[in-house]
């Protein structure tokens, strides 16, 4: 055991050190532009926008004031258009996926009646859908959401699965012999110690939900951050396109941030979040 | 601070009988192996049995089948008059690694069986702070189960099937993976429980002298499927040393090295 403080600057130490790799980064990258740098798998790293730009046309992006383009402070409208998709598709592939994934964790015959189906659709990438999916649904934010529910839903299934299947036989004994009901048994012992589980499905669900937004994007939307990343590369603007990456990826590693706080907020306590 | 009264938190006025006849278990359909056979065993209410025997011989096949686990494929088992057909309340079990909700507080643990029964919010939560009362864990009501310490965690899982009111206390090895000083002193608070709560107890152990030390008569079983005997129970022996036990008297030694003959002879 450490004690408080040592753990503390420890802990500090860490973040120090993983903010000066991303430092080095952006240094190598700054340096790769001015040198015009040719690398590995013939990457020409003078066709990149220096960091510095990238940050000036970030800051217009979300503040306005410096170019006063059509571009200009279109940030958040972009970020909200996105995160309405990204939720709709998420909370729909968890809501399917959560409750199907108990079930097929808890009885065999459920299990044995869709675990084929699951295991030939899971292969199948988004990328693959897109074609049918713009001629059964059509552009627009549906195909969009369509997309972000399958690609979330089976990370979101076969956590829920195995963290059924995980579940200690004992805990479902304990709660046998003190007199619960099979629903019960369900419902208060097998998904509370399933949870830890199903809220790894959940961030992997929701970090794809955001992968797939952009290619949901892609097509007939005017507003959302995939659709402005594809608007920048039709018109060659590649600091735009870069700005659009950094943006989804925040915004993915901040919506990740908010599901695991906002989960130990409601469970305070309770050790239903695995510590990360 | 005196603890309450056990006697008017439960509401049986008796343990249960526990009726065993003829069981047989075998593993493995009609060339499989049998783990148990032939075991036939009269508990009365309120008697304290301890089963005692090597790895293998069955020992904790036999509470399994009593808590209804696992269905005997031969023969009988009733308790309280009525025939094991599954787990139930009526049988509380406590199991070596306690088995506690790790996702609730100390109290939520010990209420759980009431309010999973209909017992009232208000009433469930008075009876399980009585009973976590009675095994001194008052302090840590609202701690986690990961947050205690072995012994503490079994105390909480022996308030939370006491809580519930049983005929039959189930122990399987309950205490074996105590330390020693904890072991001790959790088998001298099982005894003052037991004569408290009046339920019928059936102990599974390995050690001999915890056998002695707790019961009114001690089970030997022998054989397994290991040794190409199914088990089966060797010997039944009374504990006749009355109620303030030493584990160093001349007689209570006599009596763990004629145990430890039969259990080592089979």
């Amino acid at each position: 055991m450490t004690s408080p403080t040592s753990g503390r600057s420890a802990a500090a130490g860490r973040a120090a050190l993983g903010f000066g790799v991303l430092v080095g980064i952006v240094g190598l990258w700054h340096l790769g532009v001015r040198g015009q740098w040719v690398l590995v798998f013939d990457i020409k790293m003078g066709f990149l926008p220096e960091p510095v730009e990238v940050a000036r046309l970030l800051w217009d992006f979300a503040f306005g004031g410096v170019f006063d383009d059509a571009f200009s402070g279109t940030l958040w409208q972009h970020l909200w258009a996105s995160t309405g998709r990204v939720l709709a598709g998420f909370g729909l592939a968890a809501a399917l996926a959560i409750p199907l994934g108990v079930l097929m964790g808890r009885y065999r015959l459920v299990h044995a009646a869709f675990d084929p189906a699951v295991n030939l659709f899971r292969p199948i990438p988004a990328t693959a859908w897109v074609p049918l999916v713009l001629l059964i649904i059509g552009f627009g934010s549906q195909a969009t959401i369509f997309l972000i529910t399958l690609s979330a839903f089976f990370p979101i299934l076969l956590n829920t699965v195995g963290a059924v299947r995980e579940v200690p036989p004992r805990l479902v004994e304990a709660a046998q012999m003190l007199g619960t009901s099979r629903a019960n048994v369900l419902l208060k012992v097998i998904v509370p110690a399933s949870t830890p589980g199903i809220v790894s499905g959940l961030r992997i669900g929701l970090g794809l939900a955001w992968v797939i937004l952009v290619l949901g994007e892609s097509n007939g939307i005017e507003w959302g951050l995939g659709s402005m990343i594809t608007l920048a590369r039709e018109q060659v603007r590649t600091d735009r396109v870069v700005v659009g990456m950094i943006v989804i990826g925040l915004a993915g590693f901040l919506s990740d941030r908010i599901l695991v706080h906002g989960l130990k907020g409601i469970f305070r306590r309770r050790p239903l979040v695995r510590s990360t | 601070m005196s603890a309450p009264d056990l006697s008017r938190l439960t509401r049986h006025t008796e343990g249960g009988r526990v009726l065993v006849d003829d069981l047989g278990k075998r593993y493995g359909g009609a060339g499989g192996v049998d783990a148990v056979a032939g075991v036939s065993l009269d508990i009365a209410p309120g008697e304290f049995v301890a089963v005692v025997g090597a790895s293998g011989c069955g020992k904790s096949t036999l509470l399994r089948i009593l808590a209804g686990f696992e269905a005997p494929t031969r023969g009988r088992v009733e308790v309280g008059g009525r025939p094991v057909t599954g787990p139930g309340p009526d049988r509380g079990v406590v199991f070596q690694d306690y088995g506690l909700f790790p996702w609730l507080t100390v109290a939520e643990n010990v209420r759980f069986g009431l309010r999973q029964r209909g017992t009232p919010r208000r009433r469930a939560g008075q009876i399980a702070d009585a009973f976590i009362e009675v095994v001194g864990l008052t302090r840590f009501a609202d701690r986690f189960p990961g947050e205690l310490s072995g012994g503490m965690q079994q105390r909480v899982a022996i308030a939370r099937v006491l809580a519930n009111d049983p005929a039959v206390l189930l122990m399987d090895e309950p205490f074996g993976a105590l330390d020693a000083l904890t072991r001790t002193q959790m088998q001298h608070e099982l005894r003052r429980l037991y004569r408290e709560a009046g339920t019928t107890v059936v102990f599974v152990t390995h050690s001999i002298e915890e056998a002695v030390y707790l019961a009114d008569r001690v089970v030997v079983m022998t054989g397994g499927a290991a040794k190409g005997v199914p088990g089966h129970i060797s010997d039944v022996v009374p504990v006749l040393l009355g109620e303030d036990r030493d584990v160093n008297a001349a007689d209570f030694n006599a009596l763990e090295r004629q145990i430890s003959e039969r259990v080592h002879a089979g």
